[in-house]
């Protein structure tokens, strides 16, 4: 078995009183799909904050690439290979999807303390631009404004942004997430393609998704690690299913 | 000691004075989200329309009360007129347009009042000295100013604290769009509240108008300090806007009292006391600067 | 070519021949109110790149002209009167300010931004009036610049040219700069600041070097517009002045390349047609001006988005 590419090791978040991480660990090793499931209110948001660095832990350690990133700030952590995507979707609405990409990538690319050369005759950089774009099948649409992207077609820029930088490992903050059935079933296929690329930690509430995707799939309540384990496992846990029948029925 | 309780006292004077001024301004911003750089202009105005009344009806107190609801008008209309259609916009757009209202709001009072300052008067039963202690006299209109404005601080505190209106504002403060759930005339609120800053912009100006002047621009400068002040206190707290007018009092008037003692011991005397006050204005800034670096949305603000 | 690129190359056109053009009309007051268009115009593009790319509503802008100008002002009064000490030590006092103002402000976000800068701006303004060594409140008579063989910066078309060519220089860089990687980075900011961060790039390393690349060009407008009137004063860095560079920029077109210019030609013709306009409407109705200007800016904020460029855009 690999080492893992993302672990955690007894994180733990308060606010005020109330515990929001409590002694989670988790980790995902390099082209598996791990999925993280829980009810509302479970820790989740909190979780990918302090994974993604927008949150600072209140002790516990976070271990990225066989670097403590614990300490690492948000950007730092994106260049050495953590992408991600965002739960409410989040795209430069006032440039083409095409520029998004290309700035994504620009982000991977050394610094950009470069003040004199246009960008727009660097065709190198469009080439690999057009090329991300067209992985995740979003090519025509690239001189669109990214505020005219249907919302479907949004998410997969979101996609093709967190790839720009051939990132080791996606953080999936629920990609379904308004999505109708034929645009997840979309997202699905192109979530399987990618496999090969990265890992990939998922959060999700679509259920039918988290099934056809994940190799692994831990459960978080009330901050806390439920259960962890295969999908099948996962499926029988009386734990689990409690757990989720309660929210249903509460 | 006496000279320096008489500094203090000027101190909580000019606080509660500018108080009055950003009271209005952090309410305004807080629940409607504006920059509104014009309400120096209420200020100013309230000062030139008490003067008006008060030549007219010879009597301080009567011109006061006759101001009071005329700056209230104005204030109403304004709002009618401009500023409820810059609340949705961005606060360039607000910079902008309330900047534009700066420059009319100085010319008008140039075409109406003339270029020349006015003075008022202080009212003669208000125009001796009071012992505050025994033996330390202190002047009957500033000892005035200081009970009219911590009347008006408390009344206002209770008003936002105990009031349904008051209610509205600080739920207005924290998250706009819960007003709206409540079902309240959101735009009838905006006017109110507007035209309640107003009110005390104009009070603060003519209460101001007999130890200062009456002039074209009287405004603007006080208008930077007061937003200094709700920016210090966070923007949208009446508490905040409190604290922090108190703390700009005492620096503004302590400093310019005992910076130029201070400075001759370094500097010639000359120079300590031309740059005594702008010392003491910079230490301002340098507080704002200071509470910025340190607590980027004000010592009791909320939102960004 | 594009309705504003023609629109702007025969506005450089002729600012490029404005010297003749004066001489030959015997229009010479005319000069001097180019040379301070040109001046302020440097100011506003160096203004538009953080405020129009960066999305940065900076109220402090003025301060580099006080800065600039008060280096030059504060050298010529020591008797150091060469161009070759004072502009360096100007543009390093003002790159120095911008560093610093841009490091504690940029902490900040949205109105607590706006403010700050001007509580700087402010504190910048009150320590020069403190000057007394330098006139204090009333200012200081300088000496224009000496470049000694090189330049007669006292002769006022050679002034004026030079202003010219700076502007030019200024506008060069500032376009080149727009679509430049750094500036992509830029405006990407002002569209989604947490999204550029969360693709990596340290937003707050970018805008300072924008705020402090802004500072040296408004220092260096600073610096001819103390050599301009050969006098420097608080008031030239007061509020009201960095609130007239937000007017110029917004008037001009946020956020486009020749916008600052057009604010700026606007912003002071504005000035000099309104007086006569109402003169004639009525006699010493002149004076009054700003009754109809500040109205005018209130139509411009709630009507007029995008400023003049966007009218030119909108015809092509």
């Amino acid at each position: 078995m690999s080492e893992p590419l993302l672990s955690t090791d007894r994180l733990v978040k308060r606010f005020g009183g109330l515990l929001a991480t409590d002694n989670v660990t988790i980790d995902v090793r390099p082209g598996e799909i791990h999925a993280l499931i829980g009810p509302n209110g479970a820790g989740k948001t909190t979780l990918v904050g302090q994974l993604t660095g927008n949150l600072t832990p209140d002790s516990g350690t976070i271990h990225f690439a066989g670097r403590d990133v614990t300490r690492l700030p948000a950007d730092a952590r994106v260049r050495l290979g953590l992408g991600r995507s965002f739960q409410i979707t989040s795209v430069l609405r006032e440039f083409s999807a095409l520029e998004n990409v290309a700035l994504a990538m620009q982000a991977h690319d050394g610094h950009s303390f470069r003040f004199l050369a246009d960008v727009r005759k660097n065709t190198a950089r469009t080439d690999a631009a057009r090329r991300g774009l067209a992985a995740v099948g979003l090519e025509p649409r690239a001189t669109a404004a990214a505020a005219a992207l249907s919302h479907g077609e949004q998410r997969q820029l979101e996609i093709a942004m967190a790839l720009a930088g051939a990132p080791k490992l996606l953080l999936l903050d629920e990609p379904m997430a308004g999505m109708g059935a034929e645009e997840s079933q979309r997202m699905v296929e192109l979530l399987r393609g990618l496999k090969r690329q990265c890992g990939m930690l998922l959060i999700e509430h679509d259920m039918d998704a988290v099934f056809a995707l994940a190799d692994r799939i831990t459960v978080l309540v009330y901050g806390r690690v439920l259960a962890s384990g295969a999908p099948d496992a996962i499926r029988a846990d009386p734990e689990v299913r409690q757990a989720y029948l309660g929210e249903e029925t509460g | 000691m006496e000279y320096l309780l008489i500094q203090v006292l000027n101190g909580v004077q000019l606080g509660l004075l500018m108080f009055l001024l950003a009271a209005g301004l952090t309410l305004t911003f807080g629940i409607m989200d504006l920059v509104n750089l014009a309400h120096g202009s209420l200020y100013m105005m309230g000062a030139y329309i008490a003067w008006t009344f008060v030549t007219w009806t010879d009597s301080f107190v009567l011109g006061a009360l006759l101001a009071l609801p005329a700056t209230f008008a104005l204030g109403m209309a304004v709002e009618a007129v401009v500023m409820r259609r810059l609340y949705a916009r961005d606060h360039l757009d607000q910079v902008l347009a309330t900047f534009g209202l700066i420059l009319f709001f100085n010319e008008l009072v140039r075409v109406l009042w003339g270029p020349a300052g006015k003075s008022i008067a202080v009212p003669p039963f208000l125009s001796r000295t009071i012992e505050i202690l025994p033996g330390v006299p202190y002047p009957a209109y500033r000892f005035a100013l200081i009970v009219v404005g911590a009347v008006v601080a408390i009344l206002l505190a209770w008003l936002v604290a105990r009031t349904r209106l008051g209610m509205l504002i600080r739920a207005g403060a924290s998250n706009r769009r819960m007003i709206a759930a409540l079902g309240v005339n959101i735009e009838l609120l905006f006017s109110l509240v507007f035209g309640l800053g107003a009110v005390f912009a104009g009070l603060a100006g003519l209460m101001a108008a007999p130890i200062s002047s009456v002039k074209i621009g009287m405004g603007d400068d006080i208008l930077i300090l007061a937003f200094v002040i709700i920016v210090i206190g966070g923007i949208g707290s009446i508490k905040g806007a409190f604290v922090a007018a108190m703390l700009v009092g005492q620096i503004d008037i302590v400093g310019r009292a005992f910076l130029p003692d201070l400075l001759k011991t370094v500097m010639p005397p000359a120079s300590a006391s031309a740059a005594a006050p702008a010392i003491s204005q910079v230490l301002v800034y340098i507080l704002m600067a200071g509470v910025l670096v340190w607590r980027p949305t004000g010592l009791f603000g909320q939102r960004a | 070519m594009k309705p504003g690129t023609i629109v702007a190359a025969a506005l450089l056109i002729i600012l490029a021949a404005l010297p003749l053009l004066t001489q030959a009309f015997d229009q010479r007051y005319l000069l001097s109110v180019g040379t301070r268009i040109v001046i302020w115009s440097i100011a506003a593009v160096s203004l538009n790149m953080i405020l129009g790319y960066g999305g940065l509503v900076s109220f402090g802008h003025a301060a580099f002209f006080g800065i600039g100008g008060y280096a030059v002002g504060i050298l010529s009064a020591e008797g150091i009167q060469s161009g070759w000490v004072q502009w360096p030590v100007a543009l390093g006092a003002s790159i120095l300010w911008a560093a610093l103002v841009g490091a504690l402000s940029l902490r900040t976000r949205g109105v607590y931004f706006i403010m700050i800068t001007l509580a700087f701006a402010q504190l910048v303004y009150y320590l020069a009036s403190g000057l007394a060594g330098y006139g204090g409140d009333d200012g200081l008579n300088i000496s224009r610049s000496r470049f000694s063989g090189l330049i007669d910066l006292r002769d006022k078309a050679t002034f004026y040219w030079l202003c010219f060519a700076l502007l030019c220089a200024t506008l060069w860089f500032c376009g080149r700069l727009a679509n430049s990687r750094f500036g992509y980075v830029l405006r990407g900011a002002k569209s989604n600041e947490l999204r550029m961060m969360a693709l990596g790039f340290p937003v707050f390393r970018y805008r300072l070097v924008a705020c402090i690349i802004a500072g040296a060009f408004g220092g260096l407008a600073g610096i001819l517009l103390a050599n301009e009137g050969a006098y420097v004063s608080p008031a030239m860095m007061s509020w009201v002045k960095s609130g007239d560079l937000i007017v110029i920029v917004v008037l001009g077109g946020i956020g486009t390349l020749f916008g600052p210019l057009y604010g700026a030609i606007a912003f002071f013709a504005l000035e000099e047609m309104l007086k006569p306009l109402l003169d004639l409407v009525h006699k010493g109705w002149g004076e009054y001006w700003q009754i109809v200007f500040g109205p005018l800016l209130v139509l411009v904020a709630l009507y007029a988005r995008g400023g003049m460029a966007s009218l030119l855009k909108a015809r092509g």
